[in-house]
């Protein structure tokens, strides 16, 4: 059984009046237990939207979204469940911090979800853990960290929720290239260790194609493909039609390809190409 | 959601109304505003008010949105109303108990509940046909004079032009925080006041830090470009008084002589 269904999703937002806009038309699609989904699409595509659909924190217009088999909105009292379910990080998370310590702020969603103390300091310290977060950072305030640490410390606070889906929203964004890349292995090394499900949406096509498995792409509202990363990125004509691009990576492996050496395109990350083009030296 | 709250929001249109310069606006206004409780009878609350729907009408704007204006304050309007029946003096109509319904009072409810109306309606024309920014401007040259006792009279302006601004930012801050929190399971629905109040900390902290970083921000971007105050600065938009300011002020001076003229030959219904 798929963890995320999403069905007929349509989102109109000031319905009725002259502000009229719709975000979000007929979407569906399923995401299965373990997967890791990259959801890209141009800015205004409608992925913010489709995300905070997924989570409860907006309500579909029209359709509906199945979370472990079951409509989110059945019982609309019992929505902060769901929202424990499917923890979201939102674009920018530092700018939520707001407890005394770093401590207390990670623990503001394993106390709203009702945890006792023991399994609030667990889920407390694992989740400072999976970010990279020392020991001695918690007991500071959170307004006297780094920028990347805030970052750090923000997830935490979600992760630490133990949700069954993981919804990262641009989690990268404004970090420099070193924080990136640790906070990327972070987020795929959490996925293996607790083998939860993850959407992660992103402007980097990079970063999607070294982690995820399954591509999900938005263009104006509408699902416009949804499937394995390499398929999507074989369709790089398609993807520069709607405002995106393939990783530079693949672009390369692809010139080289039309420049008449025989290369796999099949290419996603450095390594990857590394030892594509090892391999046709060689031979 | 926050979104949908109503501040005296500027609605761009081109109608005469639109034309006229923000500082008649405002003084006419003020002006509207003394003769509307200055009308002491029917026969000039009737003129003043016509003349007021006649402005409204101008505007081109859809009646509806001075409607709603007007719903905000319902509330005040039937209670002062209502309140105003019990006093007053003159025949009375009705007695029970202490209360005592007399003719002055349904006139007093009556003349209250209308120039409470005209008042906010009156006073909607001015922030539906005048962007924030004219307004302010406008401020600031009315406000010129005072200048001469040491009131810092462009700073002033410069405030509220900038609050004015802002207040979309943060509504939208405020929405964006509000979700982030209740992503991580807030819940600012239910609860006893005192559990709602506490349930708001998590938003207004992170709330208060964002404001101050926007207004750093702000005060960079501004020396950057050499804001020193209002000394010597010029406008890009230099307000001019038009025809249809003449004709407006002609309008209302009209209306203003009637008022006065049927208050001094007709009698006095309320006090």
């Amino acid at each position: 059984m798929s963890v995320i269904k999403a069905q007929n999703l349509t989102l109109v937002y000031g319905k009725g009046t002259s502000f009229q806009k719709t975000a979000l038309s007929n979407v569906n699609f399923e995401i299965e237990q373990g997967e890791f989904v990259g959801l890209i699409g141009h800015t205004g595509s409608g992925k913010s939207t489709l995300v905070q659909l997924l989570n409860g924190l907006l309500k579909p217009t029209e359709g509906t979204v199945y979370l472990n088999g079951k409509n989110i909105w059945e019982e609309p009292k019992k929505i902060r469940e769901v929202r424990f379910k499917a923890g979201m990080v939102f674009q920018y998370p530092e700018y939520q911090l707001f407890e005394e310590t770093v401590y207390k702020d990670i623990a503001y969603g394993p106390k709203n979800m009702g945890l006792s103390e023991d399994e609030t300091d667990k889920r407390v310290r694992s989740a400072a853990e999976f970010v990279g977060l020392k020991r001695e950072l918690l007991y500071k305030s959170p307004f006297d960290l780094s920028g990347g640490e805030k970052r750090r410390a923000a997830i935490a606070g979600v992760i630490a929720m133990d949700p069954d889906v993981l919804i990262l929203d641009e989690p990268t964004a404004g970090l420099d290239p070193l924080g990136r890349d640790v906070l990327l292995s972070q987020i795929q090394n959490y996925h293996k260790t607790r083998k939860n499900t993850i959407i992660f949406v992103s402007h980097s096509m990079e970063d999607i194609a070294r982690i995820s498995d399954r591509i999900l792409v938005m263009n104006h509202g509408e699902k416009l493909l949804f499937d394995t990363t390499q398929n999507v990125f074989a369709k790089a004509e398609e993807l520069e039609k709607v405002g995106l691009r393939i990783p530079q990576i693949t672009k390369i492996m692809r010139m080289l390809k039309k420049r008449g050496i025989n290369v796999n395109t099949n290419i996603l990350t450095i390594e990857q190409a590394f030892n594509e083009i090892i391999n046709y030296l060689g031979t | 959601m926050v979104r949908d709250v109503t501040l005296g929001q500027f609605m761009p249109g081109h109608s005469l109304i639109h034309k006229l310069d923000a500082r008649s606006k405002i003084l006419l206004l003020i002006a509207y505003i003394v003769f509307i409780f200055l009308s002491e009878n029917y026969f000039s609350l009737a003129l003043i008010t016509v003349a007021s729907l006649a402005v409204i009408l101008l505007t081109k704007i859809n009646f509806k949105f001075y409607l709603k204006s007007l719903k905000v304050i319902l509330f005040v309007i039937v209670f002062t109303g209502i309140l105003n029946i019990f006093y007053g003096s003159g025949t009375v109509l009705y007695e029970w108990g202490f209360i005592t319904i007399t003719e002055g009072g349904i006139n007093n409810a009556i003349f209250v509940i209308i120039r409470i109306a005209v008042l906010v309606m009156i006073s909607s024309v001015l922030t539906f046909t005048t962007s924030p920014s004219d307004l302010t401007d406008a401020i600031e040259k009315l406000l010129k004079p005072l200048s001469v006792f040491h009131i810092k009279v462009h700073e002033i302006a410069m405030m509220m032009t900038i609050a004015l601004r802002f207040i979309p930012v943060f509504l939208e801050e405020t929405d964006k925080i509000m979700n982030a929190q209740k992503a991580r399971g807030a819940d600012f629905e239910s609860g006893n006041v005192f559990q709602r109040i506490k349930a708001l900390i998590p938003v207004l902290i992170p709330l208060f830090v964002s404001s101050f970083r926007c207004a750093n921000d702000l005060a960079t971007a501004m020396e950057c470009r050499c804001y020193n105050g209002g000394n010597n600065r010029t406008r890009m938009k230099v307000m001019k008084f038009s025809l249809a300011d003449l004709f407006g002020l002609m309008f209302s001076l009209l209306v203003f002589a009637g008022v006065i003229l049927l208050n001094l030959y007709l009698p006095a219904v309320v006090r």
